[in-house]
C-alpha cells in the first residue's frame, strides 16, 4: 500500500470564541483574526513536518488548495510544493489538488505543474478538484458552471501537456489562440492525475473511464461511505470492461496513533472536534451553492444534512463512524486492513496534523505510525 | 379575479403563463424567487388590461433550455416571446431580476413596447453600495431581509412547501445562480445603453430595501429618459406585496398617461 502523508495547514492560533461570531471560518471570517507572525511559524512547522516524512519512509507528501479560510492556509499549494522539492530528495509530492474551475485561465495550472515536475525531476502527482462550495463565494466563479469548467479545464491541461504546440483551444469557457507549453512536463506523457472526491456519482463515472483510469481518493467520509464510493468506482470500472488496480483506490483521513485507544482519544479528541466543528463549520448556502451539485443531490443533501461541516459532531462519532482513524497501533492497523479487505485500497493518505493538534503530538503519532503500523502495510 | 394558466411554445420552449383581464397588454416579469402565486396586485392591474405573467425559462413550470445562459439571452428570448405571441403596445413591468430582463430587452428592441415600469430592478451597480447577498443568506434570513414589515416574513416562513414546491424552489435557485452569481445580479454592459429606452418609465422602490438598496433608484433615474419615481417608506424589496395598493394605484395612473 502506498502511503502519502497529507496536510491541510490549518491556522491553529485561531480565536474560536471570536470566530464563532461569524457565519463560518470560511469566506466571511475577518482576516484581522490572522496574525502573520504566528502564521509564519505555522508554515515553518508544517513544512518541517512534511519534509520529515521522507526520513520516516512515506512514499509521498501532499498538500492542497483552499481559499480565504482558517481551515487551510494554502491558497497556492504549488508554492508549498516548490519549497518541499528543495528540501527532499526522492519522495513524491502530491498536490491534491488544484481547483480547476475557479481559475480564469487553466493554462497557468498546466504551466505550474509542468514547472514543478521539472524542478523535482518527475516527483509530482497532480490532483484535480472543483474546490468546495465556499470557494465559489470566495472567487466569484459561478457554481452553476462548475462541472462544465472543470471538464473543459481538464481537457485543456492534458492536451497542453501531451499535444505538440502551438495549437488553438476552442471551448465554451476557455478560448485560446495559442497553447504552447514551455516547459513541458518532465514525466511522460504527463504527471499522474489523481481525483480527490466526496463520492459524487458523476465523478466516479468520469474518473473510472478507460481513457483516464484516474486514482479515486475519497476524503473525510465515514468508513461506510468510503467503502461504498470506492466499490462504486470498482463496479463502474468493471462496467467499462476492465479490472482496476489497487493503485486506483485511495482514502484520505485524519489519523492519530498513541499507545492505547484511550490515550489516543484523550490526546486527539478535542483536535478532531475542532477540525469538523470549528474549521469546517459552514452553512449549506456556502457548502453547496446551486449547481455545485446536481439538483437531486442538493435536495437529498438538504433532507439529510449528513455531510461533514453540516452539524456539530464529537470525537466519539468521528471515531465510531471511521471518519477519523484514532487509536492504538493495533486498532489503527486493523481499521486500515479492514478497509483494504473491503475495497482493495491501494493508497492511504493519512492526515497526521488536524485541527488544533500540536506539533509535538502530531510528531509522536507519525513516529509511532511509521514504526508500528507502516511495516504491516508494506508487502 | 381568477387567472387562467396556459402554456405557450416559443422556439420549442414551453413557457407557463398566468393570464387575466382584457385590454392593452401588460407583461409582468417576475423576480429571482419565481412566480409563487397570483397576487392581489395582479387583480388590480388586470382590471382594464390583459395581464400576462409568464414564468421565465428555467423557473417554475416552464422549460429550462440550455441555450439561455445569462440575462441577455433571457431578454432575447422574451423578444422572441412577444413576437411569437403577436403582442404589441406592451406595458412592460419587471420586478428585481425581471426588471433587469425588461431593461435588457428594451435596449435591444423597444418597437413593441409602450412603457416600462421597474420595481426595485437588478441589472446595474452603484459602486460602493453593495447589494444584499441572496446566495449566502439562509432561508429565514432571506425572508426577513425581503420585507420591512416582518409580518410578511412571518407568513413566508410559516409556509410548508410541498415536495413539488421544493423542486420548484430549487429549480428557481439554480437558474438565479446561473443568471446572477457573477457579476452579482448586474451586467456591466447594461448601464451605458439605458438611454436607448426612449419610453415613458416609472421606477418604484422601497426605501428600506435590503436586497437592492434604495440608493440604486437614483442611478436608474439618472440613466433613463425622464422617469417617474415612487419611493415608498416602510417598504422592503417587494413593493407590489408590501405596499400593494399604493403601487397598483401609481402603476395604473402611470399606464393611463403612457397610453395617451
Amino acid at each position: 500500500m502506498k502511503l502519502i502523508s497529507f496536510h491541510l495547514m490549518p491556522y491553529r492560533p485561531l480565536d474560536f470564541e471570536e470566530a464563532a461570531k461569524h457565519r463560518s471560518a470560511w469566506v466571511v471570517l475577518p482576516n484581522t483574526l490572522y496574525d502573520p507572525v504566528k502564521g509564519a511559524e505555522e508554515y515553518a512547522a508544517y513544512i518541517d513536518f512534511l519534509v520529515d516524512c521522507e526520513r520516516l519512509g512515506f512514499d509521498g507528501i501532499s498538500v492542497n488548495e483552499h481559499h480565504q479560510n482558517a481551515y487551510g492556509l494554502m491558497p497556492a499549494p504549488n508554492l508549498i510544493a516548490s519549497a518541499l522539492i528543495q528540501r527532499t530528495k526522492s519522495i513524491k509530492i502530491a498536490v491534491l489538488g488544484r481547483a480547476l474551475p475557479i481559475v480564469g485561465n487553466p493554462i497557468f495550472i498546466a504551466e505550474e505543474y509542468a514547472m514543478l515536475d521539472n524542478l523535482s525531476k518527475g516527483r509530482i502527482i497532480c490532483g484535480f478538484v472543483r474546490g468546495i462550495g465556499a470557494e465559489y463565494h470566495s472567487t466569484g466563479i459561478n457554481p452553476y458552471f462548475s462541472h462544465e469548467r472543470f471538464h473543459e479545464a481538464h481537457d485543456l491541461i492534458v492536451k497542453a501537456w501531451t499535444q505538440p504546440g502551438p495549437f488553438s483551444f476552442d471551448g465554451q469557457h476557455f478560448n485560446l489562440r495559442y497553447v504552447n507549453l514551455w516547459p513541458r512536463p518532465y514525466q511522460t506523457p504527463h504527471p499522474p492525475i489523481w481525483i480527490p472526491s466526496q463520492g459524487s456519482s458523476e465523478t466516479v463515472v468520469w474518473a473510472a473511464h478507460p481513457d483516464r483510469k484516474y486514482p479515486f481518493l475519497v476524503t473525510f467520509s465515514s468508513s461506510e461511505l468510503v467503502a461504498r464510493y470506492l466499490n462504486a468506482y470498482r463496479d463502474q470500472a468493471r462496467k467499462f470492461g476492465y479490472e482496476p488496480e489497487a493503485g486506483q483506490f485511495g482514502w484520505a483521513c485524519p489519523l492519530y496513533v498513541a499507545d492505547t485507544d484511550e490515550r489516543a482519544k484523550a490526546e486527539a479528541g478535542r483536535a478532531i472536534e475542532t477540525l469538523f466543528n470549528n474549521y469546517l463549520r459552514m452553512p449549506m448556502e456556502m457548502l453547496i451553492p446551486p449547481g455545485y451539485t446536481s439538483q437531486s443531490s442538493m435536495k437529498n443533501f438538504m433532507k439529510l444534512r449528513t455531510a461533514v461541516g453540516g452539524r456539530v459532531t464529537d470525537a466519539d462519532y468521528l471515531i465510531g463512524s471511521g471518519t477519523a482513524v484514532i487509536g492504538s497501533p493495533k486498532t489503527v492497523r486493523a481499521k486500515i486492513e479492514e478497509m483494504r479487505d473491503k475495497t482493495g485500497l491501494g493508497i492511504l493518505l493519512p492526515m497526521f496534523q488536524f485541527g488544533i493538534l500540536s506539533d509535538e503530538l502530531a510528531r509522536r503519532s507519525i513516529e509511532m505510525f511509521a514504526s508500528e503500523v507502516m511495516p504491516h502495510l508494506r508487502g | 379575479m381568477a387567472a387562467e394558466d396556459v402554456s405557450v411554445k416559443v422556439r420549442d420552449v414551453s413557457v407557463r403563463v398566468h393570464r387575466a383581464g382584457r385590454g392593452p397588454t401588460v407583461l409582468f416579469l417576475h423576480g429571482a424567487g419565481g412566480y409563487a402565486q397570483w397576487l392581489p396586485f395582479f387583480d388590480t392591474l388586470a382590471d382594464g388590461y390583459e395581464l400576462l405573467v409568464p414564468e421565465h425559462p428555467g423557473y417554475g413550470l416552464s422549460d429550462d433550455p440550455p441555450f439561455i445562459r445569462n440575462v441577455p439571452d433571457m431578454a432575447m428570448f422574451y423578444l422572441d416571446f412577444i413576437e411569437t405571441l403577436g403582442l404589441d403596445r406592451i406595458h412592460l413591468i419587471g420586478h428585481s431580476l425581471g426588471g433587469w430582463i425588461a431593461a435588457e430587452m428594451l435596449i435591444r428592441d423597444r418597437a413593441r413596447c409602450a412603457s416600462l415600469t421597474l420595481l426595485a430592478p437588478a441589472g446595474i451597480r452603484v459602486e460602493g453600495v453593495p447589494t444584499g447577498d441572496l446566495f449566502i443568506w439562509a432561508p429565514d434570513e432571506t425572508a426577513r431581509n425581503l420585507f420591512h414589515n416582518q409580518r410578511f416574513a412571518e407568513i413566508m416562513l410559516a409556509l410548508q412547501p410541498s415536495e413539488a414546491q421544493m423542486d420548484i424552489i430549487l429549480k428557481n435557485r439554480f437558474t438565479t445562480t446561473k443568471l446572477g452569481w457573477q457579476p452579482r445580479l448586474f451586467n456591466p454592459d447594461l448601464e451605458k445603453w439605458l438611454h436607448r429606452i426612449k419610453l415613458p418609465s416609472l421606477i418604484v422602490w422601497g426605501a428600506q430595501d435590503k436586497v437592492i438598496p434604495a440608493a440604486y433608484a437614483a442611478k436608474w433615474q439618472d440613466r433613463l429618459p425622464d422617469p417617474r419615481l415612487l419611493m415608498l417608506d416602510e417598504c422592503g424589496h417587494i413593493p407590489q406585496i408590501e405596499k400593494a395598493d399604493a403601487v397598483a394605484r401609481e402603476v395604473r395612473d402611470f399606464l393611463k398617461g403612457a397610453r395617451s
